[in-house]
């Protein structure tokens, strides 16, 4: 099946074939005779060693074989004449394996074989290890000989320390041996997770491995398999706490809210945002105090569609019960008893708090209900700058300080800043004797460590973060393996959005108040433009979860995974980018105040296959619960059922203005049934509709 | 770029299904429920499954069934979930599923859960995670996903996740495409793609894709046509599919052709097998090529009948 050279057979290679065929046809249809009949014989079992050994796939021989063992052992139990000693049994069978692997040592079959031979009870470690030996000589890549050395070790009780040391014997043998550098990493994780003796000081003993890595990469660069023990290391180097770092409101800040509505929905929405998605956030784990009791607990819901119940943001509502204009604190206790998690496992013990106060004032100048009437033309024009508007510049400026109170910045480990900053200079080294991609990318992936590790850390080195540098190593990268230029813009456009964002003075240059000049509405929208970047990913939210208005046009966006944390967008424009299909546009399902939005000039429809099929809710992964009614199919007209996940999305949104024009899958027929479908919309590709 | 020869290729997988006599086929009668799968649905995608009478194909799979209610890979042959999926599936391909006693099926491949949600292939005991994909795909298909314990089954499966954000075949075991395509899928058809590490993942996936334009199935080893299917579907499955040049693959792919005899080969210039043929279209399919039914990349079966089999029901 592999490997096997293409040519037309001769002859002779035809009659040959033909013979060998017909031998075995007879003993596959032996066996299944002797089988069925359970045919134990002397005789019998000789011709089922015959086929195996040519035939070692043929799982059914090896069913009849172990029933063979269990009938001869048997014998044994019952003293009867002339029956074989289980030693003697046993042995033939392992032979038996042996002889098999010689023809194809991938024969899972005949692993599994000599696996249930060995739970009988019989042979030494030293016979196993010694045929594991012989194995690995032959390839040292044979995954079915290292999960069989894995099975031996832990049913021989063969120490992790030992293993180690069969690694290290390897990997100097062959640097080129992934699978050693594979297994090195389980059993280090082992040993330092169960801190066994000389294993107790990690980062003493990441030290050593980024030395022994070392060796590696510098002898032969262009081999992956060292590079991706070196990623191993720098995981378990950044290893830490989940972080907290924002909210919204943020911290310091002041939110005005309007009582100019029913009790019911005086409430605003509180976010927390960490550095990685995490669980466990409750009423139990974060503690809001302000005027109001409201006697249960608060619910907190994960801004993420996430069947684990982890996201990086989190939100919850808090109400405001009040009649007259006054001003309230409030503030938020996060972490205070253990319980809030990441997703492996890390939790977020670090206690820390925000406050900000609340005032009720009769104009609306925030975030309730936005007025649409008149349709969003998006027209820059209609962007006041900060600078021109001193008290919005205020406020603007306040929301873009990231900031929480000093007594809650983090500081990062010495030791781990030291590594991080070694494993660079070692790097730069490699690629100034050696022009390596992989090498590149490590480079890169460091610098991104290092300046995050300021960022979040209370670094008191002076360093800035500079991102210049790593937008360069990427740019290089995309120009070295084109192949891989996808992976390389998504990591671009990471890069970018941590260079724009936490710098206050980079941000507010893309920021201002937006206002329809042609509406006489009063109410304006903070607004954020991040169009024409050649962005194909979003990220580092955390520093926009007040925008209202958000330009994100003219970029290469395929998916918007994380804007479910903007809970203020009202407006979101994503005309000229890659989304690929309605179900890239999940994530809108949980921005309640979006009324506004803009998707034209994608590839809605243009493609036949669904990479977001089994990332968003849908009966094909039975994510939606008892929200699916399969009526839709059986009772549903016909609209319905070819458009059901259109149906979905936008039955869920409240939108007043849609644009789709110049997608695929736009016609007549779709454009008629989304009308039908939101009573609410007013503009629909510009037209005025309802 | 290239061309696929369609014609060839339906004429050689139909020519497959009457040859038996040759010694390729011999050492291989014990899996042909697979080579039926493999050759069906290849036939479904290129838009020729009615190339093929069901009233022959039908009957047969039915004898390959056992008492216990699980099927062999060919008459006479011991039950194993390996062939009790791709039964599932061509009788999914033919919509006839129903012939079957699915309770009795079910009940079959329910009982190889073991307490630690792994499965079993057969009663005697190999267990792999490949075993926990056919279980949860066949059991979603069957729709009766509720015999087992899903919750222990994938969290066996994430035992199995390694550093490197790849799955291997048991806990501790290397990552290898074609383990990660059954965790992946199993993790998709369940719901559970959040306990993947996409990019980590993705970009171990992606540096698949070596020089020549084709895919490898583990680091520094060499390029296979199957692993367009398993390094494709998972990629995918976590939509991280543009991280991949598709074109070269494409190229790669047709290169692998025989366009003389029909059928597609490992590598380009090796013999040709069902097996590789039914893997190269499905790969093409998955990277869009003009005039092949789209396949669905958790199920491994085309598009309309996973969507009839779920959406309706």
């Amino acid at each position: 099946m592999h490997g096997i050279p293409r040519k037309a057979p001769t002859q002779e290679e035809r009659d040959d074939s033909s013979l060998k065929a017909a031998k075995l046809r007879d003993l596959q249809s032996l066996l299944l005779h002797f089988h069925h009949n359970k045919i134990y014989t002397e005789e019998a079992i000789e011709i089922s060693a015959k086929l195996l050994e040519s035939n070692p796939e043929h799982y059914t021989a090896w069913n009849y074989r172990k029933l063979a063992v269990q009938h001869l052992l048997d014998r044994h139990q019952q003293n009867q004449l002339d029956s074989q000693s289980p030693q003697s049994i046993l042995d033939d069978e392992l032979i038996l394996v042996e002889n098999a692997l010689k023809t194809n040592f991938k024969a899972y079959g005949a692993w599994h074989h000599r696996k249930w031979v060995l739970s009988k009870g019989h042979s030494s470690s030293d016979r196993e290890l010694r045929l594991l030996g012989k194995f690995q000589k032959l390839d040292s890549r044979n995954f079915h000989a290292w999960n069989y050395r894995r099975f031996i070790t832990e049913l021989k009780k063969i120490p992790d320390e030992d293993e180690l040391q069969y690694t290290t014997d390897m990997i100097y043998d062959n640097f080129s041996n992934y699978s050693a550098w594979h297994n090195r990493s389980m059993l280090l994780s082992k040993l330092l997770e169960k801190s066994a003796k000389g294993y107790e000081k990690r980062e003493n003993v990441l030290s050593e491995e980024f030395e022994f890595v070392r060796n590696a990469l510098f002898t032969d660069p262009d081999d992956q398999s060292g590079w991706f023990y070196h990623s191993w290391l720098l995981g378990q180097t950044l290893k830490r706490e989940p972080l907290f770092l924002s909210s919204s409101p943020p911290h310091g800040s002041n939110l005005s809210l309007s009582i100019d509505k029913p009790y019911r929905e005086r409430h605003f929405p509180l976010i927390l945002y960490f550095s990685e998605a995490v669980g466990g956030v409750s009423s139990s784990t974060v503690n809001v105090e302000y005027f109001y009791d409201g006697g249960d607990g608060l619910i907190w819901f994960p801004l993420a569609a996430n069947k684990l119940g982890f996201s990086q943001a989190w939100l919850t509502y808090i109400k405001y019960p009040l009649d007259t204009l006054e001003s309230f604190h409030v503030k938020v206790t996060i972490a205070q008893f253990p319980g809030i998690i990441s997703s492996s496992g890390m939790p977020c013990s670090r206690s820390c708090y925000i406050y900000f106060t609340a005032s009720i004032c009769l104009n609306n100048q925030e975030d309730s209900e936005l007025q649409t009437t008149h349709k969003i033309s998006w027209n820059e024009e209609n962007i006041k700058p900060h600078s021109t508007h001193p008290e919005d510049a205020n406020l603007l400026a306040s929301l873009c300080k990231l900031d929480i109170t000093k007594e809650n910045k983090p500081t990062t480990p010495m030791l781990c800043m030291e590594t991080i900053s070694n494993e660079i200079a070692c790097s730069r080294e490699l690629l100034l004797s050696s022009n390596c991609k992989i090498g590149k990318l490590t480079l890169a992936r460091l610098l991104v460590a290092h300046n995050t590790l300021i960022t979040y850390g209370c670094m008191d080195s002076g360093t800035e973060a500079n991102y210049e540098e790593i937008l360069a190593l990427y740019h290089d990268l995309m120009k070295m393996d084109p192949a891989h230029i996808g992976y390389y813009e998504d990591e671009y456009s990471l890069v970018l959005m941590k260079q724009l964002t936490p710098n206050t003075e980079s941000l507010l240059k893309l920021c201002g108040n937006y206002q329809e000049l042609s509406s006489p509405s009063i109410s304006s929208y903070t607004s954020v433009r991040l169009k024409g970047l050649s962005l194909s990913r979003v990220s580092c939210l955390e520093h926009l979860l007040w925008v209202q208005m958000l330009d994100l046009s003219n970029n290469k966006l395929r998916s918007i995974e994380g804007l479910e944390a903007l809970q203020q967008l009202s407006c979101l424009k994503l005309s000229n980018n890659r989304l690929s299909s309605f179900t890239a546009l999940e994530p809108l399902k949980m921005l309640n105040s979006l009324r506004v939005l803009d998707v034209s000039y994608n590839e809605i429809g243009a493609h036949t296959i669904d990479t977001r099929r089994y990332l968003c809710s849908s009966p094909l992964n039975s994510t939606t619960g008892s929200k699916w009614q399969s009526k839709i199919f059986t009772d549903g007209d016909a609209d319905l059922k070819h458009f059901w996940y259109a149906y979905l999305l936008f039955r869920d949104l409240n939108l007043v203005q849609l644009d789709i024009v110049g997608n695929a899958v736009v016609d007549e027929r779709l454009k008629a049934f989304l009308v039908k479908l939101m009573p609410a919309l007013k503009w629909f590709d510009g037209e005025s509709c309802h | 770029m290239g061309e696929l020869v369609v014609e060839k290729h339906i004429k050689y997988i139909i020519s497959i299904e009457k040859k038996q006599d040759d010694f390729a086929s011999v050492v291989m009668e014990h899996l042909r429920l697979n080579g039926a799968y493999w050759g069906l649905t290849t036939l479904d995608v290129l838009g020729k499954l009615d190339a093929v009478d069901q009233n022959e194909v039908i009957p047969w799979i039915m004898q390959c069934q056992h008492e216990s209610g699980g099927f062999g890979g060919n008459i006479g042959h011991d039950p194993h979930l390996l062939y009790t999926l791709s039964a599932i599936q061509v009788l999914a391909l033919f919509d006839k599923i129903d012939v079957l006693d699915i309770e009795k099926v079910a009940n079959y491949i329910a009982s190889l859960q073991n307490e630690d949600g792994s499965f079993s292939g057969d009663i005697w005991g190999e267990i792999d995670t490949r075993f926990s994909y056919i279980a949860i795909c066949s059991l979603a298909l069957l729709q009766h996903l509720g015999k087992i314990n899903v919750e222990k089954a994938v969290e066996y499966i994430v035992s199995c996740k390694n550093l490197d954000g790849g799955f291997g075949c048991t806990p501790g075991a290397e990552s290898h495409a074609g383990q990660i395509f059954c965790c992946v899928g199993a993790l998709a058809i369940t719901g559970y793609l959040d306990h993947v590490d996409k990019d980590l993942l993705g970009w171990w996936l992606c540096e698949r894709q070596v020089k020549s334009g084709g895919l490898n199935g583990r680091p520094e080893k060499l390029p296979d046509v199957c692993y367009s299917w398993w390094v494709l579907s998972s990629l995918i499955m976590i939509d991280r599919v543009h991280w991949i040049d598709k074109k070269k693959l494409i190229n790669f792919i047709l290169d692998c052709q025989d366009k003389q005899n029909g059928g597609i080969s490992d590598r380009p210039d090796d013999a040709v097998d069902v097996f590789h043929t039914y893997f190269g279209v499905a790969g093409l399919s998955l990277l869009e090529y003009p005039g092949l039914k789209a396949i669905d990349p958790a199920y491994a079966l085309p598009v309309d009948v996973v969507n009839k089999i779920f959406l309706t029901k």
